[in-house]
């Protein structure tokens, strides 16, 4: 059987003034199967949103293949276009923004079910509050408006409404980023729950190292719209090979006064995505770059499902355990 | 320590809507030094940008309501001060980072024309200069500065972030609010900007009050930190109280729920049930309804605040309890 969601070669590129392109996403490929996670990690501004929102065709692709069951989606047309948005959905980080202020918790959660038109308004209603239920929202809440409420509510809601359809596969963009550590957990927690009873894919971006950690199967690492990096979720704390992902590991704000870690420090001019070079686009910062790194790096398969893209990575790793010895 | 900056007493604001009063700050109590960083962490709604936006005297009045308490700022009275002697002073001496970027910026204006035009306005420079500098500062935060002329809708969540952080830093201010900086910024780029918060500190005595949820981030960068919860201030100390004692059952449920990278737990363990709603002010402690711990007295009596050793202060009936049960190599410093 096909995979839920198969990408290949996706691109997607931004007009930047004259004939200059910023390539937001550049040749990304990857396989999502049915009820899993993959988490997308990277620098702020290195294509992880553009990602997520080309795939569920909220901008155009400018390059490559979706196919979501086996079926080409890349060009939808109006009528493929409705029914993809009953499989695949989109969770945003703000949930300020991402709900009108003008509707209340209970039409929030009901538009979508009113617009496929498939149920009754009085059926609607009766899943509505089921949906609340289901996310843990007292009924008494139907009525209250997203301004009355606090930022886990608020998540709460959207989730709810990113469920109303039932679909197979939801883009995660940050979706805890706002809340606190407990409100956190209690919507991760939602969000596995609701994987293992309804079968739910997420492509899962975060800059939370840990919560990427703890919900993904599969973590992908982008660098300034190449993807460099990916591993099942162990293996790529336990063994990251590609040097920006060694910088980034190396990054991550321990919650303790005790062990501070050595954090690894990236020198060297930042490369911009508009109209940038061949080869390897962490070169410039990458203190371990060589000339090779000028040349287009291949994804190779170290070991059973991790794929790196450097050329390098081998005799690095071997440099970095003759250190530690 | 050196000398108090900032002293705020018994503050209290409120929010009214449509016929409810939302009891946002319910008397919080917090001082800060020159030169120190105060972590304030919390619960999405617990009142820390009410705190933050108090202070920088830019709450929206109606719907919110200064209700008591006083905020000194260097021996004058902020909230005593007229508007326009508080425009001088924001910006200034006090900047602040918003939680969403937008609030601080223009949607159609080019990124580095306002980041030098803020430059412009704090110091005596050129234009040419301030755009020179404005330019040094996109690149500081990891933008390169061919991106000077692009438009906000044209950078990433993050990228915003980065600007409006420029924007204040730009400002060389001697109170830095910076209400949740680094949330959108993966943690390479935040330890670059908490490294240029820590060289302001440095260069220039800043003392910063960092709004975050990220308790790695506290750790890294704080001296004090104050957990709020529902409005109050329930737990507050140095590095060492917060992370090695913590005491109110808020702060040690925080330090519960967070995923921890070396397990493999399956279902992470939040606080159960969630805040309350803020639309009446009940007697007992605030935290009561989720509290494991919770006995008769918590839901009638508002807890006092005791300091259970020296700086390391909590509202909670049960803080000196705690101590007591504290292994006995702990207790040795108090
Ligand atoms: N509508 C747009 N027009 C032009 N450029 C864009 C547009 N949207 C995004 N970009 C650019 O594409 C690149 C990738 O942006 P994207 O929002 O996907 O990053 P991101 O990885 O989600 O970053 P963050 O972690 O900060 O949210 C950035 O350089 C950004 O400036
Ligand atoms: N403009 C407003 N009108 C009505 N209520 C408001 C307004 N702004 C804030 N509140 C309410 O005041 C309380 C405190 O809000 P505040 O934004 O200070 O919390 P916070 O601690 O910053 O939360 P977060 O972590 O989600 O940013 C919340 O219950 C909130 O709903
Ligand atoms: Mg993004
Ligand atoms: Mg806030």
């Amino acid at each position: 059987m096909a995979p839920l969601l198969e990408v290949e070669h996706l691109k997607k590129y931004f007009r930047a003034g004259g004939d200059r392109q910023l390539h937001a996403v550049d040749d990304i490929s990857f396989t999502l199967e049915a009820g899993k996670t993959l988490g997308v990690v990277g620098e702020s501004g290195c294509g992880k949103t553009t990602l997520g929102r080309t795939i569920v065709h909220l901008i155009e692709p400018t390059e490559g293949t979706i196919r979501f069951e086996g079926e080409d989606i890349s060009n939808p047309s109006k009528k493929d276009l409705r029914r993809l948005r009953e499989n695949m959905q989109i969770i945003f980080q703000d949930p300020y923004s991402s709900l009108d202020p003008r509707m209340s918790v209970s039409q929030s959660i009901m538009e979508p079910l009113l617009l496929q038109g498939k149920l009754s308004k009085a059926e609607c209603r009766e899943e509505t509050l089921k949906l609340m239920k289901v996310v843990g929202l007292a009924e008494d809440y139907e009525n209250a408006y997203p301004h009355e409420l606090d930022g886990g509510r608020r998540q709460r809601i959207v989730v709810a409404r990113a469920l109303a359809l039932k679909p197979k596969f939801i883009v995660c963009d940050e979706p805890v980023s706002a809340l606190d550590v407990s409100i956190q957990a209690q919507i991760l927690n939602l969000m596995l729950d609701l994987q293992e009873e309804r079968n739910i894919a997420y492509l899962f971006v975060t800059h939370d190292l840990s919560v990427v950690k703890y919900i993904s199967d599969d973590i992908m690492v982008m660098y300034m719209g190449h993807m460099v990096e990916k591993a099942p979720s162990g293996l790529l704390f336990e063994n990251p090979m590609h040097p920006y992902t060694q910088a980034l590991l190396s990054a991550i704000p321990v919650p303790s006064i005790h062990n501070r870690k050595k954090r690894i420090i990236m020198q060297g001019e930042i490369t911009s995505p508009i109209n940038p070079k061949p080869g390897c686009r962490f070169a410039a910062r990458c203190r371990y770059a060589a000339p090779d790194c000028a040349q287009a790096q291949q994804l190779e398969e170290v070991e059973r499902g991790h794929f790196v893209s450097c050329c390098r990575c081998h005799e690095i790793k071997k440099a970095q355990a003759y250190q530690t010895n | 320590m050196g000398e108090k900056i900032l002293d705020i007493t018994g503050l209290k604001v409120e929010y009214h809507t449509d016929g409810a009063i939302i009891y946002a700050v319910n008397g919080v109590n917090l001082s800060l030094y020159k030169g120190e960083t105060l972590g304030l962490v919390g619960e999405t709604g617990a009142g820390k940008t009410t705190i933050a936006r108090s202070i920088m005297r830019i709450l929206q009045t109606p719907p919110a309501k200064l209700c008591g308490g006083s905020i000194n700022y260097k021996g004058q009275e902020i909230l005593d001060l007229s508007e326009k002697e508080m425009r001088r002073i924001r910006g200034n001496k006090i900047a602040m980072i918003f939680q969403d970027p937008m609030t601080a910026l223009n949607p159609i204006e080019k990124v580095g024309f306002q980041i030098a035009e803020t430059i412009a306005v704090h110091n005596k420079i050129t234009k040419a200069e301030a755009e020179k500098r404005a330019c040094d500062m996109l690149e500081m935060v990891g933008i390169p500065m061919e991106r000077y002329g692009e438009y906000p809708h044209q950078f990433s969540g993050g990228m915003k972030q980065r600007v409006v952080i420029a924007m204040a830093l730009a400002c060389n201010p001697e109170l830095l609010l910076a209400d949740e900086p680094t949330t959108a910024l993966d943690v390479t780029i935040q330890a670059q900007v908490l490294e240029m918060i820590q060289n302001l500190k440095e260069k220039l005595g800043t003392s910063v009050i960092l709004i975050t949820h990220d308790l790695g981030v506290v750790a890294s960068c704080c001296d004090s930190v104050a957990v709020i919860y529902g409005g109050q201030v329930v737990e507050y100390g140095n590095l060492e109280h917060i992370f090695d004692h913590p005491t109110h059952p808020y702060t040690i449920g925080l330090f519960n729920s967070l995923p921890k990278l070396d397990s493999g737990e399956t279902r992470l363990k939040p606080i159960k049930g969630l805040m309350p709603n803020m639309k009446e002010l009940r007697p007992g402690c605030h935290f009561c309804e989720r509290c494991n711990d919770a006995r008769e007295c918590c839901k009638t009596l508002s807890p006092e605040t005791v300091e259970i050793s020296p700086g390391h202060i909590v509202k909670c009936h049960f803080a000196k309890k705690e101590v007591e049960s504290w292994p006995h190599s702990l207790k040795s410093n108090i």
